[in-house]
């Protein structure tokens, strides 16, 4: 057993509205500069519809992730002798087109425009080459909300693969929000696909990492990410990535995009896992065996032993109450409403998902359907396929879906019983089995998903920092150790 | 200790390698860390600072902004609102992506960071005074000299800007002012601000300056649509709504036109998390917007038939709950807090039963004091009729019993008969209006109706408003003759299966909708809520969609109640520091009355937009008939101005101060003789209404200030009108006149005029359409670099802005930039304006004793000789009016004396002399010599506030409790524990800045906050037995008007969409050029930006597709042989838009979305249509004004300022679409 804390999120997509704000203050504070423009560390993706960059998920293409090859954990793109071959050229790397050619507009013309004809007008240009365009083609949110309709929805890998399951038309129209950011894997495999090493995962907190000293800027980082969250900057040559907001984390504070987040769906928290675990983990033949697989690697935070064994490998008091008292254990862990993310590509996420509801479909009028009890519609009339969720979060099984909004549904019918009435007792006890849960575990349920008090979302120990280079030092001279070498006149500062 | 290597080695270090783990598949992290210094070093930040952002939104989110070597850059939420309490979502994080890209703007190319003046102006004006004419003299010599204004006027909106000095702006501002009061009135001096809450300071900069001169200052709320005239009509209120953590509350919550998600953003959440306590969601809307992503059903109502869907709703509640079974607590409501149980007269005309006025006291005695405005019940215990307390004459009389207290003087209690279905003296067959098919029928449905006698023994027949909701909504009670409908009857109204013939719903699930609506309501005591806004408002009939909707959350007694009621979400904003604010904002404290006019009215007749009316077809016509219906409504808005209902300015064709001076020569010997006199002038057709000759020069609003407000790029409707006949620039406007209707009243002689203002002025930091038409734009400081204070209704707290960086280059605050202007203005009024004296009118005030001038409702003209001119009474108001011109800098920075007599609103008085007291400690008092001196100074933006927040109730407690008291006086009721606890309270601005502060409760709202308590409206109504501000002091389903009942309106009916356009008949239509499809035009509010703020970013228009875009369906796409992200161009007799089309099977066919304001300044090229620069989203657009918002002088129906008057709708439209085929950007 080797113990390794790792702080994660939680995404619960029934709350998200859509809004992109952690997209925006997150690129205000990472990524808005020459070099980083199309780069957004977190983005929101419409569903269904093809995501940033297009498609994405298409493994096939962009041949990112692992897959089981003779049984033995690979990398899709290919082990060192293959990327040699394309370090000229690399075929499965996506381009502007799947991202976009980031533009913006000539408004300086808007005021100093000459006296003209016609009402002055700043027109689109590209920050690429700052040359006038006609109009943008594409974006990282062009299909918002169902833009593009069935052409955009089409390009969807998932509704690829799923077409007798969605139609796309007015009354039957569904759509949900998907906010991503890196994945911080325990199994990364842009780490793995880095011929300079220069990506790395940090033992402290799993925090994934370029070191931008020892990037070269050869890229394999970007196709190897299965989630594509590995961006070029064609400025300063180098990866860059989600750094999950390690200056705040290591002050205790969330992340820049849960911080902001306005659906407050967001939760951080610590969880402990089993370092060797890992590689079994990602390595189970069956794809839909991997969620179960990947939960057998966390480690229960109140087991005596576990605590004993984290002790041993440096984790704090601090950080072990934090992983007991961690949203992220309890959503995913315990009470297992919240899933990872493409869990087939083997890459154990650790930004965990809670799968939405979605309003019944309107052909449903058979007045004993509606009347459910407390007025909540079932799981199975949601108009959201249980099908997608389940190709999305689950490797492609249903029950695990079906669990999920099942578990969300008798929390609200339990509340709707505690708060209103109305609802058959009988009705709800089946519902509560069926569940698979308690009436304690639904309130509990209700008020971390609902209450969702601000330090009940982020349980986040600051960084551990003493193991740091001495900081008796740097608590004078950090920022400005060039003004203030470490050497000095004397005596010489006390080392460790 | 930090270790130096040589380039090598560092190179190779990552060579290294570290432990093996986990079997030799993975190694810890041997490397050196230095690189993380980079982002450490980008987080790292100089010091963090509150403020928000001040856009017309009423998310109000308080915000960090945060520094670093000096720049601005970046914004997060601030998290530290106030707690809810256990057990309840917070606020935290208020915010939104778009607030989020706020900081783009600082340093942005758009920045307007210098004054900036059309070139052609500025030639113009440096030759005069080159030649030495002093400023007023060179202005004049420009202004009145046709070929000179035509030079400038004519370049307007063709870019050639040049830069200019402060000073000099400023003077030419001053000169025009000055030289327009002294030529045309005061009153050509117009101001538009919208949405004081967002920066209250801001907006009271210029509006105090326009009221200290006598400008006009335009209304907003009325002019967005945004005003839902059933409020007004409802409540006597203007708006007022539930916080958005009262959504949490809910038990029961339909989302029914507003996009929560979408709109209200930082508020959502508490609707998404009240799901995880159980509440049902419903979302009701005509296409799959955000919201329904949260809903548990989706209803999906085509657009504009929501009424008809409510309505069925009102039938089901009215059947399963009222006849079917009684539920005890909707009764009870129903008997004291609606106006269910007052009994209204029958009209009988032969065999035409019509419902008429409500039954007043005075009808049955002549003991009761204003009697014609006290209404009467049936008392079910004891057999006879009764006057409750709290009706409109209660509020008047000068006695103590204006409450909803059902108590009599000798203990026992009115017990008000609901129905008399059980003691009818006779059964009578009353006739309805029917509009929901073209040539619509009437509806006859039997009542049961009650004899009484009047007060000169004549038998009258009356019946309950009850009565008449039942028999209307096709309810069956087993009276003979009335339609039985049933459920699944789809030809009689109002049942579920009627309406899904117009909504498309399915009949079971509307049903099922309402049935649980109000078993919820009756299981929680009234938690059921419905949100509603702009899809639901915006239409012309928008009234009855309301009050259709109002009929479930009144008939389940669920407004008044925490988790119940209406939540209006469209443009309703809330200035919680209300009393203070308007005094600031008015100049009341100086005693100089402002003109307060509607601006629907305004622009409808300065834009021209009255002369391009659609004539309703004769085949439209309904048997019911309607006088009122049939006028022209510029004949109706100039009629409502005759008889004092709405405001109207400018006022009259004659100078307003050369009224007085003339009256004087002519022997005037006071101030009365002078309105006698003006009187007999009007009268005699010598004095004459402005508002009835708009084209003629004499009329033109002169100098316009835009402030805060992108008037042109965004709230502009009909936009094209605007840019042809108020500007004089370039326009698209494709209709005729000759083929349009024509008023009657209004002079309409000759061509319509181009360019009728002298001069434009925008402030503003970044260049918008309004500054591209402007002739001066000002450069404004930014919301992260001034000082202000914001609130709104969807939360209960008041916070600030505070300056993160001094204003760069030249900007300056609003405040500044006023104070400015009011200097030299002062100046140069010293030689050219001295102290005038001139002639107002105003209004018959709501919440006057003006609102019962005109009793019964009855519409009598003077100019018809039906009734005496009498002003105040038949027609406006009049007064003198001293306007010390020279003075208003003094009092433009001082607080005058006037305060110490008491001020407030809403017939609420607050003790001027200890707030006077107070303001004199905390602003210091004014050294600078002249009528300010010793005064309470006011010189600095922070001063303002700091006098805002000592003179209101909701941030100072002594003002809240001295509110409460006066309110005490009136109604006879205990108030005062409503604030009490918090009578220490005093926020300062520092105190803001520390942390937002919880409003206390204030008499000029009606929610409760004490106990840290969700503000939901009307609960100090329902829990202290307050009257709402209506004739029977009661929530109203009827409206008695004479001319409500003409239009049929008088209970809350259905009426479809127009269906206007795209052309008129006999119209020059555009070229064929391919295929075309003619759809409804909607503009619902988009998602990134708010209107056309924060869409001009970067971000915003990367997270999308750039501007500008107009959603439809992808079938009809196809139909046109246009693919997604294709040119299109939309067009109709008003204008012309070039965009780009996304495609979606998210919306249904027929209906295209421009979401609203993305402003033409990006990416827009030309029309081929008309070779001119596409439009906006406006540019399709014409109001269209329902003459019932226009009555006036009528108990809640009075007017007040943003709370009636006619709203500028344009929902009702139809456009054509077709693909632009060529791109041509007309850069020559």
């Amino acid at each position: 057993m080797r113990i390794k804390a790792q702080v994660a999120m939680v995404m619960h997509l029934d709350k998200c509205i859509g809004c992109h704000t952690c997209s925006v203050t997150c690129k205000n504070t990472w990524t808005n500069r020459p070099g980083a423009e199309y780069m957004w560390f977190n983005n929101v993706e419409t569903r269904p519809g093809p995501g940033y960059p297009k498609q994405w998920e298409d493994t096939k293409r962009f041949k990112g992730g692992w897959f089981l090859k003779n049984g033995k954990l690979s990398l899709r793109a290919g082990g060192p002798m293959s990327k040699l071959t394309k370090i000229f050229y690399n075929p499965n790397m996506a381009t502007m087109e799947d991202y976009y050619e980031p533009w913006t507009y000539d408004y300086d013309h808007l005021i100093h425009s000459p006296k003209k004809k016609h009402l002055p007008v700043a027109q689109p240009k590209s920050m690429i080459t700052g040359q006038y365009m006609d109009k943008p083609e594409w974006g990282p949110n062009w299909d918002d909300d169902l833009a593009g309709g069935s052409e955009s929805v089409l390009m969807d890998p998932t509704v690829q693969k799923l077409q007798e399951h969605i139609s796309m038309e007015y009354e039957k129209t569904f759509m949900m929000y998907l906010p991503r950011i890196c994945e911080h894997c325990l199994n990364p495999s842009c780490v793995a696909s880095c011929p300079s090493g220069a990506l790395y995962k940090r033992d402290e907190d799993g925090i994934v990492l370029v070191d931008h000293d020892s990037c070269r800027g050869w890229r394999f980082c970007m196709n190897g990410c299965p989630y594509h969250k590995v961006y070029y900057n064609w400025n300063t040559h180098k990866a860059e990535k989600c750094n999950f907001c390690y200056p705040r984390t290591e002050a205790g504070l969330p992340t820049i995009c849960s911080e902001t987040c306005v659906g407050r769906i967001r939760y951080i928290g610590v969880v402990l896992y089993d370092a060797d675990k890992v590689k079994d983990a990602a390595s189970v033949e069956d794809p839909q065996d991997l969620y179960e697989a990947q939960l057998g690697v966390f480690c229960d935070p109140f087991d005596p032993e576990v605590i004993e064994e984290a002790r041993k490998a440096g984790i704090n008091e601090e950080w072990i109450k934090s992983a007991q008292d961690s949203p992220v254990y309890k959503m995913a862990m315990k009470w297992k409403i919240a899933l990872p993310l493409h869990p087939e590509y083997r890459t154990l996420p650790m930004v965990w998902y809670v799968p939405p509801l979605s309003p019944i479909m309107n052909h449903i009028t058979n007045s004993e359907e509606l009347q459910t009890d407390g007025y909540i519609p079932a799981v199975d009339q949601m108009r959201i396929p249980v099908e997608y969720l389940a190709s999305i979060l689950s490797a492609g099984d249903t029950d695990v879906i079906r669990q999920v909004l099942l578990k969300q549904t008798a929390m609200r019918v339990h509340m709707r019983a505690k708060n209103v009435g109305g609802v058959d007792d009988v009705a709800e006890s089946q519902l509560i089995e069926e569940a698979d849960t308690t009436v304690e575990e639904l309130e509990d349920m209700a008020n971390l998903l609902g209450v969702a008090k601000y330090n009940e979302r982020f349980v986040i120990p600051t960084g551990r920092r003493e193991m740091d280079d001495d900081l008796q030092y740097q608590q004078g001279a950090c920022s400005i150790e060039e003004l203030a070498p470490p050497e000095g006149v004397a005596p010489p500062i006390q080392q460790r | 200790m930090k270790k130096y290597e040589n380039k090598l080695l560092q190179n190779l270090r990552h060579i290294k390698r570290g432990n093996k783990i986990d079997g030799g598949w993975a190694e810890e992290t041997p490397r050196p860390r230095d690189s993380e210094q980079y982002y450490r070093k980008r987080w790292a930040y100089d010091k963090v600072v509150r403020s928000t952002h001040g856009v017309n939104c009423t998310g109000s989110c308080s915000w960090a902004v945060y520094v670093k070597d000096g720049i601005i850059t970046s914004e997060t939420q601030q998290t530290d609102y106030p707690s809810t309490g256990a057990d309840f979502p917070e606020y935290e994080p208020r915010g939104c992506p778009r607030g989020a890209s706020f900081s783009w703007y600082t340093y942005s190319p758009i920045r307007v960071k210098f004054p900036y003046i059309r070139g052609d102006l500025y030639e113009l004006w440096k030759a005069e005074r080159e030649q030495g004419y002093d400023p007023v003299k060179a202005w004049e010599n420009i202004a009145a000299d046709p070929e000179k204004r035509a030079k400038y006027v004519r370049a307007r909106g063709k870019g050639g800007f040049v830069r200019a000095h402060w000073r000099e702006v400023c003077e030419i501002i001053a000169s025009s002012t000055i030289y327009t009061i002294k030529t045309y009135g005061p009153d050509r001096v117009v101001g538009f601000s919208p949405i004081p809450a967002m920066s209250m300071i801001s907006y009271a900069a210029g509006s105090r300056f326009l009221s200290l001169i006598g400008g006009t200052i335009l209304s907003f709320y009325d002019w967005y649509a945004d005003l839902p005239p059933a409020s007004p009509q409802v409540w006597g209120e203007q708006t007022d709504v539930p916080e958005s953590a009262d959504w949490y509350n809910s038990k029961y919550f339909i989302i029914w036109g507003t996009n929560l998600p979408q709109t209200r953003t930082p508020d959502a959440h508490f609707m998404v998390e009240a799901r995880y306590n159980g509440t049902k969601v419903v979302g009701v809307s005509p296409d799959y917007a955000e919201y329904e992503k949260f809903a548990d059903v989706w209803l999906p109502a085509r657009a504009g038939t929501d009424g008809a869907l409510a309505l069925a709703m009102t039938h089901v509640i009215l059947k399963e709950f009222y006849v079917d079974q009684q539920i005890p607590y909707f009764i009870d409501y129903a008997k004291t807090y609606t106006d269910l149980p007052y009994l209204v007269m029958l009209n009988e005309n032969d065999d035409d039963v019509r419902s008429d006025r409500f039954l007043r006291a005075s009808d049955v005695n002549d003991q009761h004091e204003l009697g014609e405005w006290k209404t009467v019940v049936w008392d079910e215990t004891i057999q006879q009729l009764e006057i409750p307390n709290g009706s409109q004459g209660f509020r008047w009389d000068g006695g103590n019993q204006w409450n909803l207290d059902l108590q009599k003087e000798d203990g026992t209690m009115i017990n008000p008969l609901l129905s008399f279905i059980h003691q009818a003296d006779e059964h009578m067959q009353v006739n309805f209006p029917y509009f929901a098919t073209k040539q619509g029928n009437i509806v006859q449905r039997g009542i049961p109706v009650k004899h009484v006698q009047d007060k000169d023994g004549n038998r009258k027949k009356v019946t309950t408003v009850y009565d008449l909701m039942m028999a209307h909504m096709g309810v069956s009670r087993g009276i003979p003759g009335d339609d039985a409908a049933h459920y699944d009857d789809p030809d009689h109204p109002y049942t579920p299966a009627w309406q899904e013939s117009l909504t498309g719903v399915n009949q079971t699930q509307a049903a099922q909708v309402a049935r649980e609506f109000a078993d919820n309501a009756a299981r929680t005591k009234g938690k059921s809520m419905i949100a509603m806004g702009g899809g639901t408002n915006h239409w012309f009939h928008s009234d009855h969609i309301y009050r259709s909707i109002l009929n479930l959350v009144l008939l389940t007694g669920s407004q008044g109640v925490n988790g119940g009621g209406w939540a209006h979400y469209v443009g309703q904003e809330k200035v919680r520091p209300i009393e203070g604010w308007q005094q600031v904002a008015f100049a009341g404290d100086w005693a100089t009355p402002p003109r307060h006019q509607n601006g629907t009215s305004f622009f409808y007749f300065a834009t021209d937009q009255h002369r391009y009316e659609v004539k309703p077809e004769e085949e439209e016509e309904t048997e019911w008939g309607s006088k009122y219906a049939r006028m022209h409504p510029a004949d109706v808005n100039a009629m409502s101005a005759r008889l004092g209902w709405l405001p109207s300015y400018p006022q009259f064709t004659q100078n307003s101060i050369d009224l007085v001076n003339e009256a004087r020569e002519r022997g005037a010997k006071d101030n009365q003789a002078i309105v006698d006199d003006v009187v007999e002038q009007i009268k005699d057709n010598k004095v004459n209404w402005s508002i009835e000759d708009p084209d003629n020069p004499q009329n033109f609003p002169r100098v316009l200030f835009n402030w805060r407000s992108n008037l042109l790029g965004d709230s502009g409707k009909g936009h094209e009108y605007f840019a042809k006949h108020l500007i004089g620039g370039e326009d698209q406007v494709m209709s005729d006149p000759e083929q349009s209707w024509q008023p009657d009243s209004v002079n309409t002689d000759g061509e319509p005029p181009e360019g009728k203002v002298d001069l434009l002025v925008s402030i503003d930091f970044r260049m918008t359409s309004s500054g591209l038409f402007s002739d001066i734009v000002l450069p404004a400081a930014t919301w992260y670099e001034k000082y202000d204070i914001s609130s709104t209704d969807l939360h209960p707290y008041v916070h600030p802005f505070n300056a993160a960086i001094n204003p760069p280059w030249e900007a300056k605050s609003d405040w500044d930039t006023f104070r400015e202007i009011s200097k030299v203005f002062s100046e140069l009024a010293e030689d050219h304006l001295p102290a005038q004296d001139e002639l107002m009118t105003r209004p018959l005030n709501h919440d006057t004793k003006a609102e019962i001038a005109q009793p019964y409702g009855k519409i009598k003209d003077w100019r018809e000789g039906e009734t005496e001119a009498v002003p105040g009474k038949t027609m406006p108001s009049m007064q003198v009016v001293h306007r010390d011109y020279p003075k208003v800098y003094e009092k433009m920075t001082t607080i005058g004396p006037n305060i110490k007599n008491g001020y407030g609103g809403k017939g609420v008085t607050i003790d001027g002399e200890p707030a006077y007291k107070d303001l004199l400690e905390r602003l210091g008092k004014s050294k600078r010599e002249g009528v300010g001196k010793g005064q309470p100074d006011m010189h600095e933006d922070k001063q303002a506030i700091e006098a805002i927040l000592t003179m209101s109730g909701a941030t100072n407690g002594k003002r809240a409790v001295a509110s409460w008291k006066s309110l005490e006086a009136k109604t006879g009721q205990n108030l005062s524990d409503i604030a009490a606890g918090r009578e220490e309270e005093a926020w300062t601005m520092d105190d803001l800045t520390a942390q937002p502060r919880h409003s206390i409760s204030t008499a000029s709202w009606s929610g409760l906050e004490k106990d840290n308590r969700r503000y939901s409206p009307f609960t100090a109504n329902t829990e202290y037995l307050i009257p709402w501000r209506t004739l029977t002091g009661r929530q109203s389903f009827y409206l008695d008007h004479e001319m409500m009942l003409d239009y049929g309106e008088g209970l809350p009916l259905y009426r479809p969409p127009l269906t206007h356009g795209p052309y008129v008949k006999g119209e020059k239509e555009a070229e064929e050029n391919g295929k075309s499809i003619t759809v409804r035009y909607l503009t619902p509010h988009q998602k990134w930006g708010i209107h056309t703020m924060f869409t001009d970013t970067t971000p915003m228009a990367q997270l999308f597709r750039g501007w500008q875009t107009v959603w439809m369906n992808e079938e009809d796409g196809a139909s046109i042989d246009i693919k997604d992200n294709d040119w299109i161009e939309v067009y109709n007799r008003n204008g012309a838009i070039a965009a780009r089309v996304v495609l979606t099977y998210r919306i249904p066919r027929g209906s295209a979305y421009m979401y609203h304001a993305q402003d033409r300044t990006m990416g827009v090229p030309g029309t081929a249509i008309n070779k001119q620069r596409g439009g906006t989203h406006n540019s399709v657009t014409r109001v269209t004004v329902k003459p019932t918002h226009m009555i006036g002088g009528y108990s809640q129906l009075s007017y007040g300022f943003n709370y009636t008057g006619p709203t500028g709708q344009q929902r009702d439209t139809m456009a054509i679409i077709r693909a632009l085929k060529e791109v041509d950007w007309l850069e020559d």
